[in-house]
Order: structure tokens, then sequence, then C-alpha cells
């Protein structure tokens, strides 16, 4: 798979400088987080737990550059964010495959959308899909495959535009357990072999711990960072970690960060990004 | 390069997800049962007739004491068949319907897709549209004849207005309706302005661009015999307004019948197309 990883040089550093995010219009609007500090070294695998509502996603849609912040600089290799990139890869719970394109071109869409010949990414799609283990699906609509398989067509679609930072809103987070399990091992193993930072929020602590370099806990709205645990757990990983004394003192502190404070109603679960049920504006 | 994990991984994902995935169903056909009572139907509506006009019931609202009886509309059809005007008729009209639809199509589908994702578009466009929408196509008639050249392009006009609105209001729907996740994640893969356009916006629309553009071809028909009160000769709808003025009963339900079924028929051709157009919503894909 050396064609695939073209520049494992690249950089992917993501820096986050006494951000504030407000979302809601005029006497409404409110800082759905406040004052992020956060600086992600490149090609590390950071995982943000956090309780509902708390705007892990409204952090990401930031990062992807589909929100602007309303104070600090949201930073990628020293670059301001200042819009969507295909550098900046985004995966959602709910995929977001294009129903009328067929797995391959979905798969294409972005080396189409930079200008490359017909074939060629054709080629590059197949490739991916490969990558993915989707290779016999190619032909087929989104609509046509299960969840898991959509998401895995989802990755590779992102993943083809080699982007420096994978950004992953609880991407197995709709999947039955047992295909979580393989599509955590299944982005692992990507994760090794193309050179990306992940940033990817989970509800789902065992998910968190299995996968990260490191792991975020953010509080409850207005979201700020609660605690930056390093996890130390050798690669590559294997199930029988989540028995381990180490990961299970973990977890325990994490469920303490997430309990929640008592008093405290939860929250709506509105979109930042119009994910299912909110009914954004027009593009 | 070890890929061992992701070899072990990927049968054993396809496996256990390949009995959920979906197959391209073939659309089935209508069922014995349900076209037996289609035809029964349109029986037993044809018998109705056939009893109130031979019997020439009058249910003092209503008289069937004028209408023609179901034999006698056939005895003026094969004669209208078997004379060389059908033809001529026939293609005067479906020119005028297809000249008018096409442009209200084109129209229709710009000025839709510009109102539903602008909303200056929408300001500028939507109140002057929402004032010409409820002018019935026979109040456009005095003004047809001022504005253009020739009866030919004053009717083609007629029937234009009659597809326009259907047309533009599905299209504005199917472009407000377009998922802004879809948007999102476009942008985010590197899709522009127009790439947005062409490759989500138009193709999430075109489901309601078909269904307005088989309404906006059913009621270009609709307009058809207001619009060739214009014409001096030749149409369906002049031969329906003929038939009326010089007494001729059989031979408007003729002309009305014939534009019922040129107009359902090539609704049923639009709808068609755009199954072409779509093959994505083909077979049994949940949308
Ligand atoms: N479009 C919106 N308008 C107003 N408020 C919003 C909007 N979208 C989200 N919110 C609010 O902003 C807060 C943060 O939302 P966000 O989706 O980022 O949280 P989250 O941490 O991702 O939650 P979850 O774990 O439920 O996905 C929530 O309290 C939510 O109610
Ligand atoms: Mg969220």
């Amino acid at each position: 798979m050396s064609t695939l990883a073209t520049s494992a040089a690249r950089a992917g550093r993501i820096e986050l400088a006494d951000v504030a995010i407000r979302l809601g219009q005029g006497e409404a609007a409110f800082d759905v987080v406040e004052s992020v500090r956060l600086a992600i070294p490149a090609r590390q695998f950071v995982c943000l737990l956090g309780p509902s509502g708390c705007g892990k996603s409204t952090l990401l849609g930031a990062l992807a550059g589909h929100l602007a912040p309303s104070r600090g600089r949201v930073s990628l290799d020293g670059e301001t964010v200042a819009g969507p990139d295909p550098e900046r890869g985004i995966v959602f719970q709910q995929h977001t495959l294009l129903p009328w394109k067929r797995v391959i071109e979905n798969v294409a869409f972005g080396p189409k959308m930079r200008g490359l010949p017909k074939a060629e990414r054709l080629a590059r799609a197949r490739a991916f899909l490969a990558l993915v283990g989707l290779e016999d699906f190619a032909e087929r609509y989104p609509d046509e495959l299960s969840g898991g398989m959509q998401q895995r067509v989802e990755i590779a679609r992102v993943l083809i535009n080699e982007p420096r930072v994978l950004l992953m809103d609880e991407p197995f987070g709709a999947l039955d357990a047992q295909t979580r399990l393989m599509m955590q091992e299944m982005l692992l193993d990507l994760w090794t072999r193309l050179p990306t930072t992940v940033l990817f929020v989970t509800h789902d602590i065992d998910e968190a711990l299995f996968l990260g370099d490191r792991v975020l806990v953010m509080s409850s709205r207005p979201g700020r960072i609660l605690e930056d645990i390093p996890l130390g757990f050798p690669r590559p990983r294997g199930r029988d970690l989540v028995t381990d004394p180490a990961f299970i003192d973990l977890k325990r502190r994490c469920l303490g960060l997430l309990r929640p404070r008592d008093g405290k109603p939860p929250l709506p679960r509105l979109s930042p990004l119009g994910l299912p049920g909110a009914g954004a504006g027009a593009a | 390069m070890s890929s061992a994990a992701i070899d072990a991984a990927v049968p054993a994902l396809a496996a256990p997800s390949a009995p959920g995935h979906r197959r391209l169903a073939h659309r089935p056909g209508l069922p014995l049962r349900r076209l037996a009572l289609r035809a029964g139907a349109l029986g037993l509506g044809l018998l109705g007739w056939h009893l109130a006009a031979s019997h020439r019931l009058d249910l003092g609202l209503v008289t069937f004491r004028n209408v023609p009886a179901p034999l006698d509309v056939a005895r003026a059809l094969s004669a209208l068949v078997q004379s060389p005007k059908l033809g001529a008729h026939i293609g005067a009209s479906l020119g005028r319907v297809l000249g008018g639809f096409l442009v209200a199509l084109a129209a229709g589908v710009g000025l839709g897709l510009a109102i539903g994702r602008s909303r200056t578009a929408r300001d500028l466009l939507l109140p002057p549209l929402e004032v010409l929408r409820p002018i019935p196509a026979v109040a456009w008639i005095p003004l047809a004849i001022l504005m253009f050249p020739s009866s030919e392009l004053s009717m083609v006009f007629i029937t234009f207005t009659g597809a326009l609105f259907p047309i533009l209001l599905n299209t504005v729907h199917g472009a407000e309706g377009v998922s802004p996740r879809l948007v999102a994640s476009a942008r985010s893969l590197g899709a522009r302005r127009w790439a947005i356009l062409r490759e989500v916006v138009i193709p999430s629309a075109a489901q309601s661009i078909v269904t307005g553009a088989a309404i906006g071809m059913g009621t270009a028909w609709f307009c058809l015999v207001t619009a060739e009160m214009i014409s001096g000769q030749y149409g369906i709808g002049y031969f329906t307004w003929e038939a009326y003025t010089l007494q001729n009963y059989d031979d408007i339900v003729v002309g009305m019948l014939l534009i019922g079924l040129l107009g359902m028929g090539s609704s049923a051709l639009v709808r068609a197309a755009g199954r072409l157009a779509m093959p994505w919503t083909r077979a049994g894909i949940r949308s």
C-alpha cells in the first residue's frame, strides 16, 4: 500500500488558542464552548469524551471549518482554519454519502473536485475501497449497504483526499456492538498506514481508551477541557487490553469525570451542523 | 507493512452484514386481480355514462339531455380517425404543448433552484411570481395576442403559463429540502458553489423536479383548449372549441377524451424519462 501513503512526512498539528464558539441568533446566542486551549501534535490519535450537549460536535465543526469561532484561533500546522477543506476530513455518525452516486463514485468525489481525470480517480477510488474491504460493492448505491459498510465507504471517501486531519463525530455510534469492534480495529489499522492526525468524538469510554494516544474529557456546557489523559498502552493493541488493570483504572477515572452533576437537567440534542432533525438554512 | 488486522477484519466484516443489505428488487407488475379491478372500474364508468345519456337522465341540477352517448362518441371518433385532419390536429397541439412545456421546464427549474437556494433571489423573484400565479390561462389571451407577433407564439405562451408554476414550485420545494449535512460534507470534500449545485442540490431536488414536470405537462394540456381558442384552423383544443360553437356535441366529447388521453400519456412519458435519469430511485431503495 505504499502508493497510498504518498506524503508520509506531512504534518497535521492542530492548535486551538483560547477558542470560544457562540451558537444561536441575537438574544438567544450563547457560548457553547469557552476558552479551549489545546495542542495536538501531528499524527496523534486523540479521543474526545464529554457529556451530551457539551459542545463536542461544535468543536469538531469549527475544526472542519463549518463554524467560525467567536474568539481565539483554530489552526492547522500554523495556518488559521478559514473554511472547509479536504485537508480536514470529517465523518459523522450518520453517513452523508450521496444517494444518487454509486459507491465508487462517492469515493471518487474528492478527486473529482480536484479535477482528476475520470480513469485516474476511479482507479484511485477502487484502491481506497479495497483498503476498507469493499471492492466488491463498488457498483452499488449507498442505500443498498448495511450501516457498517456505509461508514467504511464514508471513511474511504475522506481518506482518498489524504487529509492531514481526520475528524470523527461518533462515527461508530449507530452500529451494533460487534460491527463497532471490527470498525475500531480497521480504523486503527488504517491509521497506522496513513499519516493523519485523528480527533475522535465518542460517548463510549472503552472505545476512547482502546483507540487513543490521549483522551480529552470535556465539562458540560459551556464546554471546557477538564482533563487531558495520556494513554501509554503499547500498540498494536489487542482486545485483552480492556481487562488490563491500568485500563480499568482509567475507565473508572473517566466515569467519575463524566458523572452528571446533580440538579442539572440534560441538554436538548440539537445540532450545530444541521445533523438529523435540525433544519438549518441553505448553503 | 503488516495488514494482518485489516485482512482479518475485512471478510469478517463483510460476512455478517451481507444478508442485511438490500438487493435491487425488481418492480413487480400489478397482480391480475388489481388490473381486473381497474378495467372493471372503467367499464362501470362507461356503463353509467351510457345509461344516463341514453335515458336522457335529468337530475334537476344536472341534465344529460344534450350529452352524447358513448356509442355516438365512438362513431364520431372513428370518423375523425379516418379523416386526414386528425394528424394535423394532433401535430399542431403536440407542437404547442411541447414548446410551452420545454420553455416552462427551463424557466421553472432555473428560477426554482435560484429561489430555493438564495435568499436574495427569493426576495427578488417570488413576489412578482406570486402575483402572476393565480391568473388563469384564459385571462392571458388578450395580452398574449397583443404581446406576440404570431398567434402560434401566443398559443405556446398560454401553455407555458400553465406548465410553469407546478414546475417552479416543485423545484423550489426540492431545492429547499436539500439536507444541510450533505452540503456540509460535500464542502469538506472540496466542492465549491457550482459543484454543490451540480452534484448535490440538483440530484437531490430531481425527484421533486420530475413530479413538477409531470404535473406541468398535465396542466399544459389543461390549457390547450384555452390556447387554441386563438387558433384559426388546427389543434385538438381548437377542434373541441369549434365543435361547441357548431353545436357538434359528439365531437366535443371526442376532443375532451383525446386531450385527456394525450395529457395522461405525456405525463407518463415525463415520469418514465425521470426514472431513466434517476437510476438510484429505481428498485427497492429507500431514499
Ligand atoms: N443550531 C443550534 N442552535 C442552537 N443551539 C444549538 C444548535 N446546535 C447545537 N446547539 C446546542 O449547543 C450545544 C452543543 O451542541 P453539540 O452538538 O456540539 O454537543 P455534543 O457535545 O456534540 O453533544 P452530543 O454528545 O449529544 O452529540 C448543545 O447544548 C446544543 O443544544
Ligand atoms: Mg455531537
